[in-house]
């Protein structure tokens, strides 16, 4: 097993596919951390449907560079969500829920009326679970992604105890001169950019899952703010990693079984916290 | 100078008006309580004197070399705090991210204004407790806290004792009576008109009618006659 492992490791496909897998994963991770807080776990669902949208759009227009429109308007709708989060007339769950499923379905139908592919199902499949484009990344694409999540994590890093702040209490930061409307901002920004290089890895159905589950299975054993994102970043990377190296070995999608890793390892937190009672 | 001075102000949401009409002055070393029905604008005067919303018209202004962020605030705890992960000490530090300026990270001075903070709540032994696992005077003071080291001069508290068992609340209010002792402006929204008559030198009521001035007028005037009796009855 191990040697199948090396053979595979040899060929630079899947070295990117490590290397992609792991920064994507430890970003969305550290961004989870204050979505899940700020009760915005649906917002990568949300996003990633939009994302779904643009590409179906993208596909149709036949433009080269379909990224140059999936990342605008991915952007885009992530700031207008976060921004009219709280005091909307329609309420901010409502709102996701509404332009989530308007997305999806006007990127299915967009891709069945215009398509030119032979297999409309396949490629829907592909896109809404992951395919196997994580293994077909050419060396540009993995450069990018790598600078796109560098930069992520850095911001996330320089910026954290600002995003301490607004995240524990919005209201005392804006008022005590933090500019809590730039780092909303800010986030909105990131978590755009996470989960269009996401949906290369695990498709647009499953994106949520990189967001929540390193945080909440950190919040079932940790109880301070610097714990919890630490173990949530080693988390989901541990569980990336581990989901890439079991599909290739066993031959199962990328996406889901990343996915199914972060839930096993989900229980295991969930009974550890119950035992042990938490870790300060 | 007045260290706040309003003129003319309304407030409310859209354009319409809560409250309008109002003014007052709140001096250095004042203890000023704000009291009246649900509705009636507490809140929403409160939110506007920390820039947290735009008034619809009238004049906000500090004097005494107060600038706008530097009023410290209790706020009511939000939903999002009930299971926050996060220790004592954490979120006392975090008073002091509105003062990093240009930096990215806390310095020795902010880690001693915690420190110094949390002593002078006598939570320094809660430190790396997680802050949803304290009692409620506990997370209140770990609140007080940070609120002083985002501000040494003016605290705004809104309503600090909502939910706190009545020995705990009289501990809270002697916790903000010392706090005023040692020079620190509090206005406070409260409820609770008993304590606002036994601690608070001056009283705005706001409501159809709008009373402000000293504690001892507030108690002679008809507005304050009323409104403490009926507390009273409800109490």
């Amino acid at each position: 097993m191990m040697e199948k492992l090396f053979l595979y490791l040899q060929y630079p496909f899947v070295r990117y596919a490590i290397i992609v897998g792991v920064l994507i994963a430890l970003s969305s991770s550290l961004l989870g951390v204050t979505l899940v807080l700020k009760r915005f776990s649906f917002i990568g669902d949300g996003l990633s449907h939009v994302a779904f949208g643009a590409m179906a759009i993208a596909s149709v227009l036949k433009l080269a560079d379909k990224m140059t429109l999936i990342l605008p308007v991915t952007i885009l709708s992530a700031v207008v969500l976060l921004k009219r989060g709280h005091n909307a007339r329609i309420k901010g769950d409502a709102m996701i829920a509404m332009i989530s499923v308007g997305a999806l379905a006007f990127g299915y139908l967009l891709m069945n009326v215009f398509s030119s592919s032979a297999n409309i199902s396949g490629d829907v499949c592909s896109t809404l679970f992951g395919s196997t484009s994580i293994l077909t990344l050419t060396a540009g694409e993995v450069t990018a992604c790598v600078i796109l999540s560098l930069v992520v994590v850095g911001m996330f890093v320089i910026l954290y105890n600002r995003l301490f702040a607004v995240t524990f209490d919005e209201s005392f930061a804006k008022a005590t001169g933090v500019k809590t409307d730039r780092y909303n901002l800010i986030v909105a920004v990131m978590i755009a950019v996470i989960i269009v290089l996401a949906m290369n890895l695990v498709g647009s159905l499953l994106i949520s899952a990189l967001v929540i589950f390193p945080a909440l299975s950190a919040m079932r054993v940790f109880k301070s703010f610097k714990s919890v994102t630490v173990f949530a970043a080693g988390f989901s990377v541990i569980c990336a990693l581990a989901g890439i190296i079991i599909s290739i070995l066993a031959g199962t999608p990328v996406g889901s079984t990343i996915v199914a890793v972060d839930v096993a390892a989900f229980f295991v937190c969930f009974f550890s916290g119950k035992l042990i009672g938490g870790i300060a | 100078m007045a260290l706040i001075t309003v003129k003319d102000l309304a407030l409310g949401y859209e354009n319409r008006a809560v409250v309008s009409g109002l003014d007052f002055e709140v001096e250095s070393g004042d203890y000023l309580c704000i009291v009246g029905e649900n509705g009636s604008g507490k809140t929403t005067l409160m939110r506007t004197l920390l820039g947290l919303q735009e008034p619809i018209s009238g004049q906000i202004l500090f004097g005494d070399g107060i600038r706008k962020n530097e009023i410290g605030y209790l706020p009511q705890q939000t939903q999002v705090q009930k299971d926050f992960p996060a220790t004592v000490a954490e979120i006392v530090l975090s008073g002091c991210a509105g003062s990093l300026g240009n930096r990215f990270f806390y310095g020795k001075k902010e880690k001693q204004k915690a420190a110094e903070n949390m002593k002078r709540m006598e939570i320094e032994s809660l430190k790396k407790r997680c802050f949803r696992e304290l009692s409620g005077g506990q997370q209140q003071r770990v609140l007080l806290a940070r609120a002083l080291c985002a501000a040494e001069r003016i605290l705004l508290l809104d309503e600090p004792v909502s939910g706190l068992d009545p020995k705990v609340t009289a501990e809270m209010y002697s916790e903000i009576k010392k706090l005023n002792d040692g020079g620190i402006t509090i206005i406070m929204i409260s409820h609770d008109i008993d304590s606002c008559i036994r601690y608070a030198g001056k009283i705005l009521h706001l409501g159809e009618n709008i009373f402000f001035g000293s504690k001892d007028e507030y108690l002679r005037s008809r507005m304050g006659k009323t409104f403490t009796q009926e507390g009273g009855a409800i109490a």
